[in-house]
């Protein structure tokens, strides 16, 4: 008998940021629209978007059954090529070096499609899909467009509870110019809007006929369908006579994330969902993909700390110049302050659990946790009398704090604070996501993994605090 | 543990500061050859008479040649030292030691910094390779921390504090304006400085040392040989050094009220000098005013202020030039502005010149008898520093 696969766990991530979309039409005198879009901070890339969703989808906890034996990170963005972004990932999760981590990106459709070979391989594997979607100032795909990540663990019933069974599915391919991109550019290309509608629709079709036989399902079987793709158009016309209740799409509170999207929308939906609804993903990307679960009893106890309703709630908006700013669309003069240079390659090798993993350590004698690591600790003296203490996902409290005005910062002020952690340690650590206006002493933090700034194109990756609310 | 000192065993007969400016004009070599001139001519020596040199810069040069080539020392020892912002102050630690410890007859301890080079205001230090993670923050912002820490702890309104060290650099302003070696030379008051925008915490600029070049010199002889030099030497009470090892940013029991380095080296150097009663027993005291919160928690951490007091004593005038013990009288950091490697031997300029009756009319600090100086000078930031405690005294004991 074979095994049934699935969905072993899921997290998502949508940043803390809005843009207005009236915010814009304000500012340009035309584009934007109703609603908000989520917008990645400027600390933030589809690498650490990745690991934040990764890290929601792994849980808090240490269980080996959740661990992931294969890593792929799927991107239209990625931080670099020629070198792999999903190390990154997998060095921020502190995942074992056996542990393959590779780089399934370049088109939205890479995203789905990785998420399909990963419940059609075997073993489990941690499917991350990552988006920053960037569009010209006015432009459809500014206002559209959304920033966020989701994460699935794929596995079989041995592996542990399934969340939800795959059931199978269909994909549909061909090649046609509905929109496109030049690497290097940071905004795509469409062509008109009509002729991505009708190339669409047969292969939608055969698509979803192909899905219900290889499933065995009629479409009345179905609870919801998910139907997503970065055509609005044709994903709306045509997601309408699939008769079957299709999803909000979050097009009014997060927007479009791209190659996130299929994800972040099944994310959302398993959030919800009640046992045995059969859930159909249905991606138009360059063909169609089909893929079909059913979820299971154990999905209620298995979900994510934070829904990707909670993440819609926990938002602030962005002035619109300044989203333009973090997106270098609009170059703003920087504090008369020498830029950070860039990290040691070796330095960051050496201290890789630090850094990426934010692995301080425990002093075995006094219990004493020292951030960062050290070898020889205070108030003992004993060398190398030291265990790793992984603090990322302890929360801490801020003892005091301030705002710094004078530091580079690649969106200045910097607020900085000490923070104590739960089950010890103190850290003074930059903040994130937040307000300066709105920090106290006594508020409750938690480690999120951010970009510090980029020097000599070297992406210099690190922890911040950001507050927890509510 | 030992700490014996060199209580009376070498002295200072010779020193020269050269104004703190932006110096445009000058290079850190005409800086050395100003500062190192006016040290020899006031001790009545040659370069060649002395026989051995320190000299200190963070960041301006690096090995003793860079001081050995300006002035053309032939054979010479030359060494150059860095300990952060105390690095004056360690140059003339080690030029004592190397009289008091019988190697030399005498040497010249020589501080420079030539910062406005560099294109950008503040301090900027040399970028080592690291992996990244260090915190990015500045001085002021580290600084800035106290105030919030200092007000709670001691339950002091946060406004009254913030007009508390307002009033220090008010103070160190009023000094600072009449003494020609300061950069700013225009009285502040504490009500302007309270109206100024924040740039770090509740810190304005004015809250902040500001920057300068600079350069200063002292010449150190076995204190049997002082009165060959000079009718009127300093003697050498006390040198104290205490690098912290940063547990502040790590232990959760600091809590950002008091400098525990800055502490332990006047405990240090009290002991090296036999006092007792700092308060009483000192005529004035020379110390690191980088931020105002840093002066506010030194007149406690160097026992002139019990804890928790420090904020009166400075409203009630204790520290002014006509106080119970005059901080500061030449303007501080505040007014000369702080070239890293100069300061700490600036700062016992201020010594030379008060403790000596050098001190013109209008900023000469009432002795009251009282013959030794305090000069503090340190390095980093609060959780993360170094301390020089260093006393000074115009008699032999």
């Amino acid at each position: 008998m074979t095994e049934t696969r699935g969905i072993l766990a899921y997290g998502a991530h949508v940043p803390y940021r809005r843009l207005d979309r009236a915010a814009i039409s304000g500012v340009m005198g035309s584009g934007g629209g109703r609603g908000w879009r989520s917008v990645a901070s400027f600390d933030q890339d589809t690498t650490t978007m990745g690991v934040e969703a990764a890290r929601q989808a792994l849980g808090s906890g240490d269980s080996s059954s959740l661990s992931p034996d294969s890593l792929w990170f799927s991107t239209v963005v990625p931080a670099y090529v020629d070198k792999t972004n999903a190390t990154t990932v997998h060095a921020a999760l502190r995942l074992d070096a056996a542990v393959p981590a590779l780089d399934l990106g370049g088109a939205v459709r890479s995203a789905v499609g990785s998420l399909r070979a990963a419940l059609a391989s075997s073993g489990r594997t941690l499917v991350v899909a990552s988006d920053l979607r960037v569009g010209l100032p006015t432009s459809a795909d500014e206002a559209a467009g959304g920033d966020a990540a989701a994460a699935v663990l794929t596995g079989s019933s041995a592996d542990g509870p399934l969340l939800a069974d795959y059931l199978g599915g269909a994909s549909t391919t061909a090649e046609f110019l509905d929109r496109w991109r030049t690497p290097g550019d940071a905004t795509s290309h469409t062509w008109e809007e009509r002729f991505g509608e009708q190339a669409y629709g047969p292969l939608l079709d055969r698509a979803w006929s192909a899905a219900l036989a290889d499933t065995g399902l009629d479409a009345a079987d179905i609870g919801t369908a998910i139907v997503t793709g970065l055509h609005g158009r044709a994903v709306k016309r045509l997601g309408g006579r699939l008769g079957v209740a299709v999803a909000d799409d979050l097009a009014d509170t997060v927007g479009n994330s791209g190659a996130a999207h299929p994800a972040l929308l099944l994310a959302d939906t398993l959030d919800s969902a009640d046992a045995g609804r059969v859930v159909a993903l249905v991606v138009l990307a360059d063909g169609v993909e089909v893929l079909m679960f059913r979820t299971t009893d154990a999905l209620a106890s298995g979900r994510p700390s934070r829904s990707v309703a909670t993440q819609v709630e926990d938002r602030a908006d962005v002035a619109y110049p300044t989203y333009l700013a973090w997106r270098g669309l609009l170059e703003v003069q920087p504090p008369n302050r020498p830029a950070p240079s860039r990290p040691s390659a070796s330095a960051s090798l050496r201290r890789s659990d630090w850094k990426h993993g934010f692995v301080g350590s425990r002093d075995a004698t006094t219990g004493t946790t020292h951030l960062p690591p050290s070898r020889v600790g205070i108030g003992g003296g004993a060398v190398d009398d030291m265990e790793p203490a992984p603090m990322a996902d302890n929360e801490g409290t801020i003892v005091t704090f301030t705002v710094d005005r004078l530091a580079y910062s690649p969106s200045p002020p910097i607020v900085f604070a000490v923070v104590d952690f739960d089950g010890g340690g103190r850290m003074p650590v930059e903040l994130t996501d937040v307000d300066p206006t709105e920090v106290a002493v006594g508020d409750r933090v938690a480690m999120t993994f951010r970009r510090l700034h980029t020097a000599d194109g070297i992406h210099n990756y690190f922890w911040k605090a950001r507050p927890v609310r509510g | 543990m030992a700490s014996h000192g060199i209580r009376d065993r070498v002295a200072i007969v010779g020193m020269g500061c050269t104004p703190f400016r932006e110096h445009w004009d000058k290079s850190l070599d005409d800086l050395l050859i100003d500062a190192a001139g006016l040290a020899l001519d006031s001790a009545g020596v040659t370069k060649d008479d002395l026989d051995a040199y320190w000299f200190g810069t963070s960041q301006s040069a690096a090995s003793g040649i860079s001081l050995a080539t300006p002035l053309r020392l032939s054979g010479k020892p030359v060494t150059r030292v860095e300990n952060y912002c105390a690095t004056g102050s360690e140059a003339l630690r080690q030029a004592c030691y190397g009289v008091a410890s019988g190697a030399y007859d005498s040497a010249m301890a020589i501080g420079a910094e030539k910062v406005k080079d560099g294109g950008y205001q503040g301090l900027n230090a040399f970028p080592i390779p690291t992996d990244g993670t260090n915190r990015t923050l500045t001085a002021a912002a580290m600084f800035s921390l106290i105030l919030p820490a200092y007000a709670e702890r001691y339950g002091v309104d946060e406004d009254e504090l913030r007009r508390v060290v307002a009033r220090i650099a008010e103070k160190n302003h009023y000094n600072g304006a009449r003494n020609p070696l300061a950069q700013f030379r225009r009285e502040t008051s504490a009500d302007a400085i309270c109206e100024m925008p924040a740039v770090a915490g509740r810190l304005s600029v004015f809250d902040c040392a500001g920057v300068a070049d600079g350069a200063a010199a002292a010449i150190v002889v076995r204190a049997e040989d002082a009165l060959r030099y000079t009718e009127a030497p300093l003697y050498v009470k006390a040198l104290s050094l205490v690098a912290g090892d940063s547990s502040g940013l790590v232990d959760p029991d600091y809590d950002f009220t008091t400098l525990p380095e800055c502490a332990a080296a006047a405990t240090d150097a009290y002991a090296q000098a036999g006092i007792t009663d700092p308060r009483a027993e000192l005529a004035l005291a020379e110390v690191h005013d980088c931020f105002t919160p840093t002066e506010l928690v030194l007149m406690e951490d160097l026992g002139f202020s019990e804890p928790g007091t420090a904020w009166r004593d400075v409203l009630d005038g204790t520290f002014d030039l006509d106080g119970d013990l005059p901080v500061n009288t030449d303007g501080g950091l505040k007014s000369f502005g702080h070239p890293v490697g100069a300061s700490g031997l600036r700062m016992h300029y201020e010594a030379w010149i008060q403790l000596r009756d050098r001190a013109p009319e209008e900023r000469r600090a009432n002795l009251r008898g009282r013959t030794k100086a305090l000069i503090h000078n340190l390095g980093g930031y609060p959780g993360e520093m170094l301390s020089f405690v260093g006393i000074v005294g115009s008699e032999l004991d």
